[in-house]
């Protein structure tokens, strides 16, 4: 009886495997890059995906809740948009293709295709455990990106934006970036679709932060209705480095964002920031797990959730601190706001903590709006469903204003605003 | 212009009455002094004059300007001209203050079929009644009421006040937590308000805010109910022997 037989695979399982069989050959890549991608599928058509008896997956099953896959679309005619913040430099990547022609004055890009082809980028497309779907679909699938780099002591005026738009179909996409010291930027990583028809995206983000480097990255998540995005950012921050992460996710049908993330350098110090707007059916899971891994480094960490329909959201906040991490201070904090009796969100927030000298601390809230609140600004004369609407936007808005840059604390503010319109 | 007719009211989670059978008259024009000690219901007539949930109405009637607003909500009552000047105004996180005030003028405008206010007229009205309030323009950009003062939470209530232009203005113990200099500038803020055709109470435990918003009516409310009626002497009896008596009397 231990003798295991191959389980059966679900039909997602199989389109994925059927999928990989159609594009051999065609996705970019060297010998090296080749058998990553055949270990890759063949460790993903050995565990299947995730279900819930993967602890880290426990409130997402993937294997349950991923219905169907749909069929490898490379070509659609899609235009790049404008971009969120005025004035920024638009890297676009249009149904999982990068632009050759793009250029931003004072740093150097590459398309990924490129680094696939020559081999560079195959140490980097493993995945990073042995319950890392995302990392095995998205090093199995990869077809392109922008590997970034921006030179030490480089300051950014503009913001950076990363646009990926896709219709249809299926787009895997990476984006190593790595930040020099000292260096100063914003970047905004956009996931969209243009059209309502049910896509699969996978996407990671493998950033770097030299020594003292400063950067504002935010991820903005707006699929459609019936897409399954899959997310990672790969992080590591080196001494004195600063990070504001930033995680938007308003639309989806099944979404997973993973932050993985190393802070090693001594003085670094993390930002984390989301806000989860969630609606119709949808399935969004935030997964954070965030290694204090050298002595005197902190990091704050704050998600808010606001929660309608029939919709599901799910945090998970792993914190270790390792042995000699000293000092470290954390404090993270996940607080939903359930607008729905149909409705749930789950939170485990979860410390490791090895080293004896540190505060760290975590709370989780759920309730729903503030009755007192709400009196207050009827008593004012806002009508019932105008404050409750001022309430929900106020309660994500304040997390947006941290981030002081004016015209993007506005831009985002403009993407709650439209959600809850449309949602509330 | 406003008519509390035996009006009895509990807390709606447990039941507990609070008002026990209240009634009073105020007319356009005049300033009433509510006063009484702890627990005497004023707070709780004040939440249910301006239409808070958290209490039910079991008997009597509330008429303003003649008809019943029980079954108005609270915004509804709002548009219709009365306010509330809060005890403890609340602190609301990422509602900013313009915007606020904005929403709260032009929704209480479109209810009455008025036009809204343009930006730029908006924002005159708020430098003017700010700057008389001693209000300075950087309490206005922070979020509503947020890391303001107990004096600051209430002279921006009266700047609310003096915007939202109310027909009855209820203020709730306006005076508690603020030093005579505030206490000044508030009353200031309340006594340009009056007018013929608005009706304001004032309910407060101290005779000493009546030094500066004059009543032309006084009631003692205890247990639910309004015990004794008078002119502004009726305060300073008050102030000089205390409740015990008038209680003692009513008892």
């Amino acid at each position: 009886m231990n003798m295991q037989t191959t389980s059966r695979l679900t039909a997602a399982e199989t389109a994925l495997v059927e999928a990989f069989g159609a594009q051999i050959g065609e996705l970019p890549g060297n010998g090296a890059v080749i058998g990553t991608r055949d270990r890759l599928l063949d460790e993903l058509k050995k565990a299947g995906l995730p279900t819930r008896r993967i602890e880290a997956w426990h409130y997402t099953d993937l294997k349950n809740l991923l219905r169907s896959v749909p069929d490898v679309t490379l070509v659609s005619a899609i235009d790049a948009i404008a971009p969120l913040v005025e004035g920024s430099k638009v890297l676009s990547i249009l149904q999982g293709t990068a632009d050759a022609k793009a250029a931003v004055d004072g740093i150097d890009i590459a398309l990924f295709k490129d680094r696939l082809a020559d081999g560079s980028a195959a140490a980097g497309l493993t995945a990073l455990d042995k319950d890392d779907a995302i990392g095995r679909i998205n090093g199995s699938f990869v077809r392109d990106g922008y590997a970034i780099t921006v030179p030490a002591n480089t300051e950014l005026e503009a913001p950076i934006e990363l646009q990926a738009l896709h219709a249809a179909g299926q787009v895997h996409t990476r984006f190593p970036v790595s930040f020099g010291a000292a260096s100063k930027a914003t970047i905004i990583e956009r996931h969209r679709s243009v059209t309502e028809d049910a896509a699969l995206v996978s996407s990671i983000s493998d950033i770097t932060l030299e020594d003292g480097a400063d950067i504002t990255w935010i991820i903005l998540q707006t699929q459609g209705a019936a897409d399954t995005h899959l997310g990672q950012i790969r992080v590591q921050l080196g001494t004195d480095a600063k990070l504001r992460l930033f995680v938007i996710n308003a639309g989806g049908k099944l979404v997973r964002q993973e932050l993985r993330i190393d802070v090693a350098g001594e003085g670094a110090e993390l930002t984390l920031r989301g806000v989860n707007l969630l609606g119709a059916e949808s399935h969004t899971d935030v997964t954070l797990v965030l290694g204090h891994n050298v002595p005197n480094t902190n990091s704050t960490e704050i998600i808010r959730n606001v929660v309608f329909d029939r919709a599901n959201g799910v945090f998970q906040g792993m914190i270790r601190v390792a042995p000699d991490a000293q000092k470290t201070d954390a404090k993270m904090s996940c607080n939903t706001l359930l607008l729905t009796d149909d409705g749930g969100f789950s939170a485990k927030p979860e410390l490791e903590i090895f080293a004896d000298d540190v505060v760290c601390g975590h709370g989780a809230t759920v309730a729903d709006i503030e009755s007192s609140h709400l009196f207050y600004l009827m008593a004012r004369g806002v009508p019932e469903n105008k404050a409750r609407a001022m309430l929900v936007n106020a309660f994500v808005a304040e997390i947006v204003e941290e981030l002081e840059e004016e015209k993007l604390v506005e831009a985002l503010e403009g993407v709650i605003s439209a959600w809850l319109e449309k949602h509330a | 212009m406003l008519e509390i007719k035996n009006l009895h009211a509990r807390i709606a989670e447990d039941g507990t009455e609070i008002i026990r059978g209240l009634n009073l008259t105020v007319k356009a024009g005049e300033i009433a002094a509510i006063m009484g000690p702890n627990g005497s219901g004023k707070s709780t007539l004040s939440y249910i004059l301006s239409g808070r949930q958290d209490y039910e109405v079991t008997e009597g009637d509330i008429l303003y300007n003649g008809e019943s607003i029980l079954e108005l909500d609270p915004a509804e009552r709002a548009s219709k001209g009365i306010f509330l000047a809060f005890q403890y105004p609340l602190e609301i996180p990422g509602v900013a203050t313009m915007q606020f005030l904005k929403v709260a003028m032009n929704e209480q405008r479109k209810a009455r079929g008025e036009a809204e206010l343009t930006t730029p007229d908006f924002i005159r009205r708020v430098k003017e009644a700010a700057e008389k309030l001693k209000i300075d323009q950087a309490m206005l950009r922070r979020p509503l009421n947020v890391g303001f003062s107990g004096g600051e939470k209430k002279r921006a209530e009266i700047l609310q006040m003096a915007l939202l232009e109310p027909k009855l203005c209820i203020l709730d113990e306006t005076d508690s937590g603020l030093d005579i200099d505030a206490l000044k500038i508030v009353a200031d803020g309340v006594n340009a308000l009056k007018s013929p055709d608005r009706a304001t109470i004032v309910i407060t435990h101290y005779q000493r805010l009546l030094d500066y918003i004059v009543p032309d009516t006084v009631h003692v409310l205890y247990k639910g109910q309004i015990i004794r009626s008078g002119d502004k002497a009726l305060a300073l009896e008050l102030e000089e022997n205390g409740y015990a008596d008038i209680i003692g009397e009513a008892a």
